[in-house]
């Protein structure tokens, strides 16, 4: 039978979390992907024989009530262990966060670092119970909702009065400022502000989210730590995939959704199916939709069928991304100097300014000239992702605009790779030797693989304005969305992006209220 | 040395197309503005030109009027989820009076929509509109905005004699118009240039609007003139327009209705229910902009509805509050228009009232100047449900005598 309780657009991580629930919850479900892979931005891909990442390398805030309630551990879920992160210092003096404690600085920072964890903690919980919520809309005077209000302002009360108010006076610090106020070690603040910045349209003098974006990424079970699951990010993925066929959810990848069925009658307007680009339709009772915000209304709905107003809400949604996409394959373990082992999470950005400089280029257009970025070595978590002895690196590198003045052309993007190779020599001189193949994902081009507008991280930059009930606007930020029967559960809903879950645990959890 | 520039040159009210004819008949200096130009609140005497609409005719500037030349494969898409009305069936050379709404159903402005091509159209308004229309645009792939609001001059003709006036200025066929048709004429012969006429107009009368090219706006005025010299052809100015709208029924931006992209406090502005246009409102239609706000507010029934009202003796109702009670303990609206109307003869006014009300009496405390001593009565008023003024040649075709 050609009709489904649910299909959605996109097995993307969100997507399959959303279906997984449905199906569990007695649902028909379709999940329809576009590109051969499932996971999204996570899926795992080989980019030369015998050597697989995925866009996202770690996993930092996976939700753990997602791993229970999915089961996901029986499906072969399993975070590894918890990488150190380390700041690179070209002489080899490194800063390591490690079990919560830092080295490679003096006493002061060391003892201030121990603080500052400690508040960041005790901040995150408070926000804990956010992420995994519907929010409340705005203006609406529902029992409920009201609750959820009440209950954030509960939980920031009972930190106290001193808590409560550092907490209320951190929260849109520019990162900057929020680490010139506990250290003095560049090298340690670049480190720590860094998970502020990744993925946004910020820089560490940018008033803002960054704090936010902080504790957002704490939220998991791992407290802000990073990790590299079985098989890589794409063990996540596997998982999830195995959970949700196990409940029964139909996949389909290499099927993508030209438009979303929308029957237009007397009633009004309803999402009643989608039309795959082929042009096989498909019925539903219901359709959600894990593409990014702009893909979903844009393209897949059309504007003829929205509000005049909230089609410019979208419209003006900040979807360009900054972040750029490393792989190498190598032919063996690069070594970098002063590091016994690069098994980390290694960051290289000498000091904040660094890194502000690098978003000064990009934010006129340019890549920049000395990049910023993070780096791991998943194959030392996971020897399948290459062949025996051999390794992948990874790096997140920063910031590279996905608007490039000139446009992004097959010399710019080798312009870039080769700065970031250079960038990465400086703390591992041998590594150009050992590089048998390397590939550079600028935003557009992240844009064309994953099918993610601007090829953002967060599906919409993850800032004050985009979040919460904002998230990506009013009239949609509870997952349903002004069309009766379309519903949103990506990266763009909130809480927002990052291999976290939230978007369609939420989702589905309004679909089966 | 005398400085010859003007400093405030920027800063001064634009002169219509028409500017200077109508400068020389403006025998009072009464300037007041609209939309940036220089605009005629009367010439000679408000009553003499209300007079000229009602029992002769009248020309009425709607130079400043917003016009906008909307083209393209996705115009009619693209308008007709702007708009609460269905403007898919309007045929060629049809135009229709609309009105747009926020995405709350609130209203925006009214105007008047002219299909004058497959792919082709003008909308008309009061006030400046292009920003709501760039926004109603965006995701379109191929429609076109043009601002025509400069370079059009545009005349309205109004009166009885309007359209004798009309053929006598050699519009051959004209009286075949039927109300919301528009029709071609070349003007000057052989010139190339066309003289557009619609059958439309805002004093519930028989009337015309003129389009022109702007050089050629004198000589239409010429003409024009030419032809109506013995049917006494006169401008009209605001207060004139105001009163015969009233009559009609018609409603008035921050008169009636505050437009909701301008208001500050929330609800402030109203919905088209509110303002008795539902019938504009075509829930037929899967979508449009506002539909969804717009079923709540028809099932939940609006919180007030315009009125139109005859009040006891001759006292004009203006700003007054209205009760249920003559002792005026229970207020239930207030009046937005008022007016004595010389032609019904009869004191009437628009008011805004919740509908709850409307079946018990009304009351209007109305309060009015006898040299310079205040005074204040209370008066009965009773419902109306037509317009106070609709005279059969408003929409006989051909107009009566023709
Ligand atoms: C460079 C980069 C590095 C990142 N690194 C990390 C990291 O290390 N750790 C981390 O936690 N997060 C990381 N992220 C963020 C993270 O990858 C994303 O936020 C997350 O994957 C979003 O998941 P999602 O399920 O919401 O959407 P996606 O993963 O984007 O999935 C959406 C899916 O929808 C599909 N789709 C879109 N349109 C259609 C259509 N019309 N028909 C059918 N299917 C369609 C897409 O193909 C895609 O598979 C990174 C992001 C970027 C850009």
């Amino acid at each position: 039978m050609n009709h489904y309780d649910t299909i959605i657009i996109g097995a993307g991580h969100n997507g399959l979390i959303c279906a997984a629930y449905l199906a569990r919850s007695g649902q028909r479900v379709l999940v329809l992907e576009a590109s051969d892979t499932l996971g999204g931005m996570a899926a795992p891909r080989e980019f030369h024989p015998g050597f697989k990442t995925s866009v996202a390398h770690s996993v930092s805030q996976f939700s753990a009530k997602i791993t229970r309630d999915l089961d996901l551990e029986a499906h072969g879920f399993k975070l590894g262990k918890t990488l150190t992160t380390v700041g690179l210092n070209d002489a080899g003096e490194h800063v390591v966060l490690q079990d919560g404690a830092v080295s490679g600085v003096g006493p002061d920072d060391a003892s201030a670092y121990a603080d500052y964890r400690q508040m960041m903690q005790r901040f995150a919980g408070v926000l804990n119970p956010v992420w995994l919520q519907t929010m409340p809309r705005i203006g609406n005077n529902n029992l409920s909702e009201i609750l959820t209000f009440a209950s954030i302002g509960l939980r920031l009360r009972l930190l106290g009065k001193d808590h409560m108010r550092e907490f209320l006076r951190v929260a849109a610090l520019p990162a900057r400022d929020l680490m010139d106020e506990n250290f003095d070690s560049e090298l340690l603040k670049a480190v720590l502000g860094w998970d502020g910045l990744i993925g946004s349209r910020m820089a560490p003098r940018s008033p803002n989210g960054a704090v936010l974006v902080m504790l957002y990424r704490m939220s998991g079970a791992l407290s802000g730590d990073h990790a590299i699951p079985n098989g890589g990010v794409g063990g996540l993925i596997t998982s999830l995939h195995s959970s949700a066929v196990e409940a029964g959810v139909e996949v389909r990848t290499g099927s993508r959704v030209g438009r979303i069925l929308i029957q237009a009658d007397e009633s009004g307007l309803a999402a009643t199916g989608v039309e795959l680009a082929d042009g096989e339709q498909i019925m539903a009772d219901r359709v959600v939709s894990a593409a990014d915000p702009k893909t979903t209304f844009f393209d897949l709905v059309g504007v003829q069928n929205l509000e005049i107003e909230f089609t410019n809400r979208i419209r003006r949604l900040r979807c360009d991304g900054y972040v750029a996409k490393l792989h190498l394959a190598l032919d063996g373990l690069p070594a970098f100097d002063g590091l016994e082992r690069p098994d980390g999470r290694m960051i290289i950005a000498p000091d904040m300014d660094s890194i502000e400089f690098a978003f000064d280029d990009a934010k006129y257009g340019e890549s920049a000239g000395q990049p910023v970025m993070e780096i791991v070595i998943p194959s030392l978590q996971d020897a399948s992702l290459a062949p025996n002895g051999q390794h992948v690196l990874s790096a997140h590198v920063m910031y590279v605009p996905y608007r490039l003045k000139g446009g992004w052309t097959d010399e710019a993007r080798e312009a870039l790779c080769e700065r970031a190779i250079d960038t990465i020599a400086r703390y591992a001189p041998g590594i150009r030797k050992q590089i048998l193949h390397r590939e550079l994902l600028t935003p557009l081009d992240l844009e064309r693989t994953c099918n993610v507008t601007g090829g953002h991280w967060h599906h919409t930059e993850f800032a004050m304005d985009q979040m919460l009930m904002m998230r990506p606007t009013y009239d949609a930020a509870q997952y349903s969305t002004p069309i009766p029967g379309l519903y949103l559960c990506g990266a763009g809903s909130h809480p927002g992006g990052g291999l976290m879950g939230g978007p369609g645990h939420n989702a589905a959890h309004e679909i089966l209220k | 040395m005398t400085n010859t520039e003007d400093r405030w040159a920027g800063e001064r009210l634009m002169e219509s197309h028409f500017h200077p004819r109508q400068a020389a008949l403006n025998l009072r200096d009464a300037w007041s503005s609209w939309n940036g130009y220089k605009f005629a609140n009367y010439y000679y005497d408000a009553e003499y030109e209300y007079f000229c609409i009602r029992n002769s005719c009248g020309t009425y500037d709607i130079c400043p009027m917003q016009k906008y030349e909307i083209t393209g494969p996705d115009a009619e898409a693209m308008l007709n989820r702007m708009v609460t009305r269905n403007i898919a069936n309007l045929k060629e050379n049809r135009v229709t009076y609309v009105c747009w709404c926020t995405d709350e159903g609130r209203m925006i402005d009214d105007g008047t929509i002219f299909k004058l091509g497959p792919e082709k159209f003008m909308l008309t308004c009061g006030s400046p509109c292009l920003a709501w229309l760039r926004k109603s645009a965006f995701g379109f792939g191929d429609v076109t905005i043009t601002d025509m609001s400069d370079e059009t001059a545009a005349l309205s003709f109004q009166g009885p004699a309007s359209c004798e006036v009309l053929k006598k200025l050699g519009l051959e066929g004209i009286e075949t118009a039927k109300p919301f048709d528009i029709m071609h004429f070349p003007f000057q012969g052989g010139s190339g240039k066309e003289l557009m006429v619609s059958r439309t107009g805002f004093t519930g009368d028989l009337g015309y609007e003129l389009w022109i090219a702007p050089e050629l706006a004198l000589d239409l005025w010429d003409a024009l003139y030419d032809a109506g010299d013995d049917y006494g052809i006169h401008p009209y100015g605001e207060v004139a327009t105001n009163m015969a709208r009233l009559e009609a029924g018609f409603i008035m931006p921050d008169m009636e209705f505050s437009e909701a992209l301008k208001t500050i406090h929330f609800q402030h502005d109203q919905t088209p229910f509110e303002l008795n246009l539902g019938w504009l409102v075509d829930f037929k239609k899967p979508h449009f902009n506002g539909r969804r706000a717009l079923l709540q507010d028809r099932d939940k029934g609006p919180a007030y509805k315009l009125t139109k009202l005859d009040i006891e003796g001759n006292k004009v109702a203006e700003g007054a509050y209205l009760y249920s009670n003559r002792r005026c303990t229970q207020e239930i609206g207030y009046i937005t228009s008022a007016m004595w109307s010389p032609v019904v003869k009869a004191n009437i006014a628009l008011a805004m009232i919740k509908p709850e009300y409307l079946e018990g009496d009304i009351w209007a405390e109305i309060y009015y100047q006898k040299e310079l001593r205040q005074y204040s009565k209370v008066a009965k008023c009773t419902v109306k449900n037509k317009p106070f003024w609709r005279p059969a040649r408003a929409r006989a075709t051909p107009p009566p005598g023709l």
